[in-house]
């Protein structure tokens, strides 16, 4: 599974005087088993450039290709795409509608033609792999606490089993502990499932910790696209586009400034330790 | 913040109508309503459109921007013209098909009322693209404050209206949002029935309900929080206030209504 993006443009409110364009020639190719993440100030274009990716949004011009075939081709069919490009949106619990847990984890499986059974199978499955507990199956979404109705939104997304999983800042909301549990599910749906992931995200440790490459927007162009090692040595540039990079990125250099032959490419605390044991010892 | 009001197609410019008071605008555009069903004949309607030229020319609105409500009624202004084309009774036809019979007073009121549709529409576009939606509820309530005395509830119909405003641009963005997040779950809004359809809406209708009532309520403790306690005594940061503009716009405005009153008694 592959998804290309070519020269991709698209504008807001085209035709009027709030005309805005949301992104530049965009030019990205998204291959199968990554885990990608994407970063960029507020306003930068990110959910605008992810909801081009499963055909939600037209682009205004340019093209794009899933599996080399055109997605704005006539006889291409769009409802296909979004089951295997799964898209969770910034606060997914606002779209749960269902009166129990159980239905709502279903909507998508039974959409997309599935029986019964294999839809509640499927959301069985989803559920526990999202890690609900299994007693609140039966009951109404509504009650849950913000981060458990995230998870059953997740579930409801994986589900549909797709190929690919794009989530729209996933913790956005979520206390220290809450953010840990939705990260650690999405690095086993990439490391277990082997589903491919775009993660979009402001926290640079966040982003540091889990993915193996980064796509910066900044103002609807893609800045930096490479793996976080290269794209945070040029941290100076992040901040002038209102972003920073990782803390230990700046402990580093400055312990490098300060005469400590330390290995200013370590974006994780993890890295960042071996590096300065290995430097001090 | 942009999205905030593109209700009612404000176009932002610096131009002297956008800065009139509303109250002016809102008399202003009352006047030009009238003025439209007085006139009657070729003088009056050449004073009507130098007066809508003006205004037009003077709000620094692209003309294009002005003209595009009519496209909407563009159905509703060809059956106008039909009927009246065609139903005017009168006495010497000058064109026959059929049953159908057209008169010269036909022509006549046809032709009229193509002009005051349009010149309608037009002529309210000026105010509805110079005025933002919420200066419009603050002029409506100032100029009828006067009817509080006989009990009306002149501000709490206005804040109800600048509130109801303001949400509308929000629902619709999350109209927006909620139906995109199901289509990516393979929700189809599009195909099907009409009791299809209307299932199918379900999905989109129970998260925009909650999250309607959701807002309702964090406004109105939002509200209650900064001591809202509704109209008594409450001022406003920026308190609606005459200037040396306004009042020519309103001289030539009643200058207008007397000359087209005027031409109408002379039937010009
Ligand atoms: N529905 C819309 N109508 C008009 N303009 C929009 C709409 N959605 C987004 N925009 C504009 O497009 C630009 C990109 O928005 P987008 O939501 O893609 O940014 P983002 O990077 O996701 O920001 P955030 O981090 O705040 O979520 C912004 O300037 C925004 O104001
Ligand atoms: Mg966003």
């Amino acid at each position: 599974m592959s998804i290309i993006l070519d020269h991709v443009n698209y504008t807001y409110s085209s035709g009027t005087a709030y005309e805005i364009q949301a992104l530049k020639d965009i030019n990205i190719q998204i291959e199968d088993g990554q885990f990608i993440g994407i970063i960029g100030h507020t306003g930068s274009g990110k959910s605008t450039l992810i909801q081009h990716m499963n055909g939600l949004v037209k682009a205004t011009s340019g093209a794009i290709y899933f599996n080399g075939q055109d997605i704005y081709d006539e006889d291409f069919d769009l409802r296909n795409l979004r089951t295997k490009v799964g898209l969770v949106f910034q606060y997914p619990e606002h779209q749960l509608f269902e009166t129990t847990i159980f239905d709502d984890v279903s909507f998508g499986p039974k959409n997309q033609g599935l029986t019964k059974d294999e839809a509640g199978l499927r959301a069985f499955e989803a559920l526990k792999m999202v890690g609900l507990d299994e007693s609140l199956y039966y009951q109404s979404p509504f009650d849950l606490s913000g981060g458990q109705k995230r998870r059953v939104a997740i579930a409801g997304v994986l589900a549909m089993r797709p190929e690919m999983i794009i989530l729209d800042e996933p913790t956005a909301g979520l206390d220290p502990k809450g953010r840990d549990e939705i990260l650690d599910l999405i690095s086993k749906m990439h490391d277990e499932k082997n589903i491919t992931i775009v993660l979009v995200s402001h926290s640079m440790e966040d982003v540091a910790k889990y993915v193996q490459r980064i796509i910066v927007m900044n103002d609807g162009s893609v800045m930096f696209d490479d793996c976080p090692s290269e794209v945070f040595k040029h941290y100076k540039e992040l901040e002038a586009a209102g972003l920073a990079a990782p803390q230990v990125t700046y402990l580093m250099h400055e312990l490098k400034e300060r005469g400590i032959d330390v290995d200013t490419e370590a974006t994780t605390v993890e890295e960042a330790k071996r590096s300065i044991l290995k430097a001090l010892c | 913040m942009l999205r905030d009001i593109t209700l009612g197609q404000y176009y932002p410019a610096d131009s002297v109508i956008h800065k009139l008071d509303p109250r002016v605008k809102l008399v202003g555009t009352l006047v030009y309503i009238v003025s439209l069903f007085l006139f009657k004949g070729p003088v009056g309607f050449l004073v009507i459109t130098a007066f809508l030229a003006l205004s037009i020319k003077l709000s620094k609105v692209p003309f294009l921007y002005m003209v595009k409500g009519l496209k909407a009624i563009m159905i509703l202004m060809i059956i106008t013209a039909l009927f009246n084309l065609f139903l005017t009774p009168g006495e010497t036809p000058i064109f026959t098909l059929g049953p159908l019979k057209m008169y010269p007073e036909g022509v006549k009121t046809a032709i009229f009322m193509l002009i005051r549709l349009s010149y309608l529409i037009v002529g309210t576009s000026v105010m509805t693209l110079t005025t933002t939606p919420n200066q419009l509820t603050d002029g409506l309530e100032k100029g009828l404050m006067p009817l509080s005395v006989i009990g009306v509830p002149v501000h709490a119909i206005a804040m109800m209206m600048s509130i109801a405003l303001r949400f509308i641009p929000i629902l619709i963005e999350e109209t927006d949002l909620i139906m995109k997040a199901q289509m990516a779950r393979g929700a189809d809004f599009e195909t099907g029935g009409i009791i299809k359809k209307a299932k199918n809406m379900v999905p989109l209708l129970v998260p925009l309900f909650v999250s309607a009532f959701r807002r309702a309520d964090d406004l109105a403790m939002a509200m209650e929080a900064r001591c809202y306690t509704g109209g008594k005594g409450r001022t406003k940061m920026k308190p609606l206030k005459y200037s040396g503009n306004d009042a020519r716009a309103y001289l030539l405005t009643f200058v207008f209504l007397a000359v087209v009153i005027v031409l109408r008694i002379y039937n010009l």
